[in-house]
């Protein structure tokens, strides 16, 4: 059996679907038992805060944000291409 | 970088249980629940953590069916046949039976455990949907009330609490990889299953009297991408119908696979995230909606009449018992057919400008905060994506229009070979035990052919773990070959081998690229026949290629093994029907018309001895459903 150690790569991807501020973590990783991808790698391992080592396989669910003690530490956001528009309804029913 | 977790891929543990949970979403949480209420030791194997995983783990608003819940004015068998024949017989009588008839037990049980299920707070005190009496709220057919709102991100939590009371052993981060068999009386039953620590690389091998398969669906066939793999479908990302593969594997029977739908969702951002853009579908129901002048859409009823008020969107039309609207329900014959606005193309011949938007500024007060507030805000990945990240840029639904992409709730226009598992595709052939082929194997949820919702998943599940239960009481733990599970384990370590291969994303692209090239819209035998030995070249030639550096990517290399299964069980069970069958949405181009009304079954496929063997089953396999609910609901009942 192959006895070289299991390594830690990131895989970076063409968005960054999550993002952690360091003053506000605590490093609880509430968030990182929370992902059913499993795509962040613990506080403590490389960084203070969690961080996505897989960012592409995120689903967009928002465990992790949903299970986050402190309001503002991880944030989910959705690609450009994926930002709905919205329009002031005065702006489009004032032209009936 | 060094990896977070141990070093396990030199441990072979073992576990034995009563009853054997395989998948810990909705229908797998019940199924533990149920088996350990009937007192038995129970283990439940989930990939993510159960908490919040599955498709509904971050919640979903709507518990569908449910017919005995104190409003409802439609009984169990009323709808059971509605939903039956709604979809030309191609439906699961026996599956819809048990969540029409139960699905209001359990949901009165997830409020036992600290679900929420009513609008306890009279938040919508006075509302058309909501019954002052029980505060209980109801979507869709106001006048029926067979289909509720709820709040469906306090459910799993509630759950798995629930399970923990319990005492159920709940291995999270555990891979379900290998059903385990043995020969019983001559026939093949179901001992146990192999799982693997997606952090570690444990492998255990569990050992258990009954095993309920509770994981989703097949994805990642037709539709991926590399770039952004987690947006690909609209189940999660790591759900890839790794049940089905388990048990095409070992010989269980399979209907229905030959049915798959034009892409309605996802595809790595050619449709915008679910329930986010403007829409009177689903969650968004009955949301009014505008054209780019600002022109309402008109709503019509199922005879074409122009409904005036936003009431009657949610009233069936005069002469009408009920409407059908729900998760599998896109377009309902005439019967059961409900408001809805003017199809797209005629609104479009009318005049009517693009794009369009949902419009919650005309609507009123109560419609519009149920469907921005509760609907959108407890459906499944909407809390934070959606709800919370369009209020911080600014949307107020009292003040702005939402736009619409496409035509319709899809807010995307697939090709046809973009293809996908979605609205009640196929599954496992099942009896009214929800028993497999396979002794002792039982299945729940997605696993079931022609299901969806919550609330099947939840009465599936229940239903399938008591019964496990009970064939527990009957069964005995077997030993597992020793060889075999030595065998089947440097199988499942052998990507960790190979350091210089093929990244797990460039197998997944190319099976998912010859499912569209040989397994699109229109089929044919030629183009069958070539798609199966290309996907079982990539078995032969690419899987074993597939080089893995952690456990985390072991995962993802495991999943392209079973997408190949999949895809060869699908394959096969196209095949296996010889004529075009529209309510299949199976089409051929060498469709054999003389054997349609042979065809008009259900269509089996299994493995047997390496080979596939094809059987049929008359799509009223299930027999009376009354009788059939009634007969089984207590104990196992084998025929």
């Amino acid at each position: 059996m192959n006895k070289t150690p299991f390594s830690l790569e990131t895989v970076p991807c063409s968005v960054s679907p999550l993002s952690f501020d360091p003053d506000k973590c605590v490093g609880c990783n509430a968030c990182v038992e929370a992902c059913q991808i499993d795509v962040l790698v613990p506080a403590g391992a490389v960084k203070s805060t969690p961080f996505a080592a897989w960012p592409g396989e995120c689903w967009y669910c928002g465990a992790c944000v949903m299970e986050c003690p402190v309001s503002g530490a991880v944030t989910l956001r959705h690609p450009l291409m994926n930002q709905a528009r919205f329009v002031e309804a005065e702006s489009v029913i004032k032209r009936v | 970088m060094q990896w977070p977790y141990q070093d396990e891929r030199h441990v072979l543990a073992e576990e034995t249980c009563d009853v054997l949970v395989l998948g810990g979403g909705l229908a797998g949480c019940h199924a533990a629940i149920a088996a350990a209420e009937q007192g038995k030791s129970v283990i439940l194997l989930e990939k993510g953590a159960a908490r919040r995983s599955g498709a509904a783990g971050t919640g979903f608003d709507h518990w569908e069916m449910a017919c005995k819940n104190p409003g409802c004015l439609v009984t169990p068998e009323e709808m059971t046949m509605a939903l039956y024949q709604e979809q030309g017989g191609y439906s699961n009588a026996i599956g819809h039976m048990i969540e029409t008839s139960e699905g209001w037990d359990r949901l009165q049980d997830i409020e036992k455990w600290g679900g929420k299920i009513r609008d306890t707070k009279g938040e919508f005190a006075g509302a058309p949907f909501r019954d002052d009496k029980t505060g209980l709220m109801y979507a869709y057919d106001y006048t029926n009330r067979y289909t509720l709102r709820v709040w469906g991100t306090t459910f799993k939590p509630a759950m798995t609490g629930r399970m923990k009371a319990l005492g159920v052993r709940l291995y999270d981060r555990t891979e379900a990889r290998t059903l385990l068999t043995c020969g019983v009386n001559g026939r093949t039953a179901a001992c146990g299953c192999i799982g693997v620590n997606t952090r570690t690389a444990r492998v255990t091998v569990f050992r258990a009297r009954a095993v309920v398969l509770a994981m989703s669906r097949p994805a990642r066939v037709w539709l991926f991408n590399a770039d952004t793999p987690g947006l690909c479908e609209f189940r999660p990302f790591q759900s890839v119908g790794t049940g089905h593969a388990m048990g095409w594997r070992a010989g269980m029977a399979f209907t229905m696979m030959e049915k798959s739908v034009r892409g309605e969702f996802s595809a790595a951002g050619r449709s915008f995230p679910p329930y986010g853009t403007g829409n009177n579908h689903n969650t968004w129901y009955a949301a009014s909606m505008v054209d780019a002048r600002g022109c309402p859409l008109p709503y019509v009823d199922r005879d074409g009449r122009e409904l005036t008020t936003v009431d009657e969107r949610y009233r069936p039309a005069p002469g009408q018992k009920f409407f059908l609207k729900g998760g599998v329900i896109d377009e309902p014959r005439y019967e059961w057919r409900g408001p809805e606005t003017l199809p797209f193309d005629e609104l479009i011949r009318r005049g009517y400008r693009l794009p369009f938007y949902a419009d919650l500024t005309s609507m009123p007060d109560e419609e519009r905060r149920v469907i921005w507030g509760m609907m959108v805000g407890q459906e499944a990945k909407t809390r934070v994506p959606i709800y919370q990240n369009y209020t911080e840029r600014g949307f107020d639904p009292k003040k702005h229009l939402l736009q619409s992409y496409g035509n319709g709730w899809q807010s995307a226009a697939f090709l046809d070979q973009e293809r996908q598992l979605f609205g009640a595709p196929g599954g496992t052939m099942h009896d009214w035990n929800l028993e497999t082929n396979i002794l002792n194997a039982f299945v729940a949820g997605d696993m079931l052919f022609a299901s969806d919702c919550a609330g099947h998943a939840c009465a599936t599940g229940h239903w399938a773990g008591r019964h496990a239960a009970w064939a527990a009481n009957e069964a005995d733990l077997l030993p597992a070959d020793r060889d075999a599970v030595e065998a089947e384990r440097r199988s499942i370590l052998a990507p960790l081998e190979n350091r210089d291969g093929l990244d797990w994303r460039e197998v997944n692209a190319a099976v998912s690229k010859a499912m569209q090239n040989y397994c699109g819209g229109v089929k044919n035998d030629d183009l069958l026949l070539q798609g199966l030995q290309l996907i079982r070249s990539f078995r032969t030639d690419a899987l074993g290629q597939i080089a893995c550096r952690n456990p985390h990517e072991l995962t993802r290399a495991h999943e392209v093994g079973d997408i190949l299964d999949v895809s060869e069980l699908i394959l096969e069970a196209c095949l296996a029907r010889r004529c075009s069958c529209s309510a299949l949405s199976f089409e051929r181009s060498d469709s054999d018309e003389t054997r349609r009304d042979a065809e008009r079954a259900f269509l089996t496929v299994k493995k047997s001895d390496g080979k596939v063997v094809t059987g049929r089953a008359p799509l009223d396999y299930s027999g009376d459903v009354t009788t059939g609910y009634e007969r089984h609901k207590e104990g196992l009942i084998r025929e």
